[in-house]
């Protein structure tokens, strides 16, 4: 038994020292509790079994025209673009934040959509249809020239409601506009010529 | 601890149960602490009827929310369909829960007015930061519990605001995106979103709620009630150990304040019974049609309480971090030229505001939205050691300060205007300048606020009977 004096009184030392590792394993066991809980926050078994891949019949989709897939509970969207739609992409390079998408190349599109028209092949434009701001789905913004909160030389491309961001028909975010990347181009593969498989692209 | 008191045999039946209970639960005591012997400055004016406004919108809630909660479907497939069931079949649903959703909105004007009565005379001074500090948090809480009260009827605005607001938490670097999947606990905001959020908005969050509600009230009744002259009432008492311009809270002011009420439960019934949409701000248009995950409405807003902080957010773009970065540099600058402070210090100061700028340069402006945001509350903390005024009442402030505080006010009512608007270049312009002097007001305060002549502070609160 060790004692010493504390303003006067006197205690027992070693008491002291096993009421504070006592306290200590306490607070260990604590934190250990905790764990479990917050684990709980994350997605379930169930939620991420949903992320299997879907497939897409092209065949009805005309030039010009837009169709909506859902893969992950997001929607992926699939733009048929006409040559002249196509021919213009090149001309907005200086007015795009990463004309080149190679900010986060990785992210932004598998390797075989890193290309001038971001897709596999250049007629058909798969993109997940989330603004890369704050997550809100752009709209359709397909009609040429001047309309409200639009430049009056759009050539094309997608308005987000929520904050302004404009994206040209390659999914690829205009300079100066709260998003700082281009949509995401999700893995795909081609199954046949109006077969598409979104969400996966190993050859089977 | 009290010494067991007996009774007379001869007292009344009231006067022996009272008696009874004293001598085992400090009921006397508790009501004459907190009411009859409570004193509150003699000079309130009608400002000082918020806060207890703010309990009953609180009360109103709470009771109308476990009535919403017996009809309520937390379940994505279910919920807005529960919600029109309550409109339409639950017998008297539909006021309940008008009453609810517009006692959302009424919380949210009596907390503000509350507020800036804090402000104009300076009830966070020494010796109430704590009480201020509190009702901060509570302000915080409030933000929190109805954020995940919107998503709850699952309309469009409910899916896209939450889906907004929770990406947010994404644009943090690093964790981010861990994080924003941890509050949603799904890829996308979904059926488990909808789950988690109304656990915590009718249990977790009401409990903070109301555990930051009695701190407030407690540290409140130790340092007492601030006045609109700012004179510390407890540096003048008499004989008897009692303020000499404190007059009991109960009677005088729990009269003062039932007549408070029925005042605003006026006001409140006929919002609830011939406004309660309130023109799209109380209840927004979009919200009833049912949330659908591949369509964004085509505009979309937070409820009319969010929208200053709201944009806070949307004016923080590339080119507004270049301003603010020279606002740091300027601030640097001034700092290593004009302080008085060794160099270590200096040192410090020029090392962090390179980390700062480079932090500014490389991370994105969306992030620093999010900054702006929060910041935009969390500053209201600091207060208390930002106003380095003389006096703690606008009365005896300079009058410039007057004006400044107008500014404020104005600069606060047209930030929530433009963050109900669809985004447009001018109101981006507008609202970055008022962005600026946001910050600037705040940021600026321990040097703004003691420039001017002020008038001299009476000794004692100024108070004509009537």
């Amino acid at each position: 038994m060790s004692e010493a004096l504390v303003d006067g009184a006197s205690f027992d030392a070693s008491k002291r020292t096993w009421l504070i590792a006592s306290g200590c394993a306490g607070a260990v066991g604590g934190v250990a509790a905790v764990v479990p809980f917050v684990s709980s926050f994350q997605p379930s078994e169930k939620a991420r079994a949903a992320g299997a891949a879907v497939e897409a019949d092209i065949s009805a989709l005309k030039p010009g025209e837009k169709m909506v897939v859902e893969w992950r509970g997001k929607p992926v969207w699939i733009v048929r673009r006409t040559p002249e739609q196509l021919a213009a992409l090149p001309k907005l390079d200086p007015q795009l934040a990463d004309p080149a998408s190679t900010r986060k190349p990785e992210e932004q599109a598998p390797a075989y959509a890193r290309n001038a028209t971001r897709s596999i092949k250049p007629e058909y434009l798969v993109t997940v249809g989330i603004c890369t701001h704050l997550g809100c789905s752009p709209s359709d913004k397909f009609q040429k020239g001047a309309q409200p909160s639009l430049p009056d030389d759009w050539e094309g491309g997608f308005l987000c409601p929520c904050h302004g961001s404009t994206f040209d028909l390659a999914g690829r975010v205009f300079k100066n506009k709260p998003a700082p990347d281009n949509l995401e181009v999700p893995p795909h593969m081609y199954l046949s010529d109006t077969k598409l498989l979104i969400g996966e692209d190993k050859q089977a | 601890m009290a010494e067991f008191h007996e009774i007379s045999p001869n007292a009344s039946a009231g006067a022996k149960t009272l008696n009874w209970i004293d001598n085992r639960f400090p009921l006397s005591a508790l009501f004459k602490a907190h009411m009859s012997e409570y004193y509150a400055p003699k000079n309130f004016n009608v400002w000082y009827v918020f806060g207890v406004l703010s309990l009953m919108v609180l009360v109103i809630q709470i009771v109308t929310g476990i009535f919403l909660v017996m009809h309520y479907k937390p379940d994505a497939a279910l919920a807005f369909g529960s919600v029109e069931y309550i409109m339409r079949d639950v017998p008297w649903g539909w006021m309940i829960r008008y009453m609810h959703s517009t006692g959302a909105s009424a919380f949210f004007v009596v907390v503000y007015l509350h507020m800036f009565r804090g402000l104009m005379y300076g009830s966070y001074r020494k010796p109430r930061e704590l009480v201020w500090l509190f009702g901060c948090g509570i302000f915080l809480v409030l933000m929190a519990e109805a954020f995940m009260g919107y998503l709850l009827p699952w309309g469009q605005m409910s899916y896209w605001g939450a889906q907004v607001i929770v990406n947010l938490f994404s644009a943090i670097p690093f964790v981010g995106p861990d994080l924003a999947l941890l509050i949603r606990g799904d890829f996308v905001v979904g059926d488990a979103t909808l789950n988690r959020f109304f656990s915590f908005h009718v249990i977790a969050v009401p409990l903070v709620l109301l555990g930051l509600v009695v701190a407030h009230i407690i540290a409140l009744h130790e340092v007492g009630s601030n006045n609109p002259d700012g004179v510390e009432i407890k540096a003048n008492k008499d004989e008897n150990g009692i303020p000499r311009d404190g007059i009991p809270f109960h009677p005088y002011y729990s009269v003062h304040d039932v007549f408070a009420v029925c005042v605003f439960l006026m006001v409140f019934s006929a919002i609830v019974f011939f406004a309660p949409e309130m023109g799209g701000y109380f209840l927004e248009y979009n919200n009833f049609i049912p949330a659908d995950p591949f369509q964004t409405p085509l505009h979309i807003a937070p409820v009319w309480y969010f929208t200053p902080f709201y944009s806070l957010l949307r004016a923080v773009t590339t080119e507004l971090m270049y301003v603010l970065m020279a606002c740091v540099a300027l601030a640097a600058a001034w700092a290593l030229l004009k302080g008085k402070m060794p160099s270590v210090f200096k040192a410090i100061i020029a090392g962090g505001a390179v980390v700062v700028l480079a932090m500014m340069l490389s991370i994105d402006a969306k992030f620093w939205g999010v900054v702006a945001m929060g910041g935009g509350v969390v500053i209201l903390f600091f207060l208390p050691w930002l106003d380095n005024s003389l006096v703690k009442s606008i009365r005896y402030r300079p009058d410039w300060h007057k004006y400044m505080y107008a500014v404020f006010v104005i600069d606060f009512v047209i930030l929530g205007y433009l963050g109900t608007l669809p985004p447009s270049p001018l109101f981006s312009r507008v609202a970055q300048v008022g962005t600026l002097f946001y910050f600037g007001f705040f940021l600026l305060m321990p040097w703004w606020s003691r420039i001017g002549t002020f008038k001299p502070v009476p000794s004692r609160v100024t108070y004509k009977a009537h």
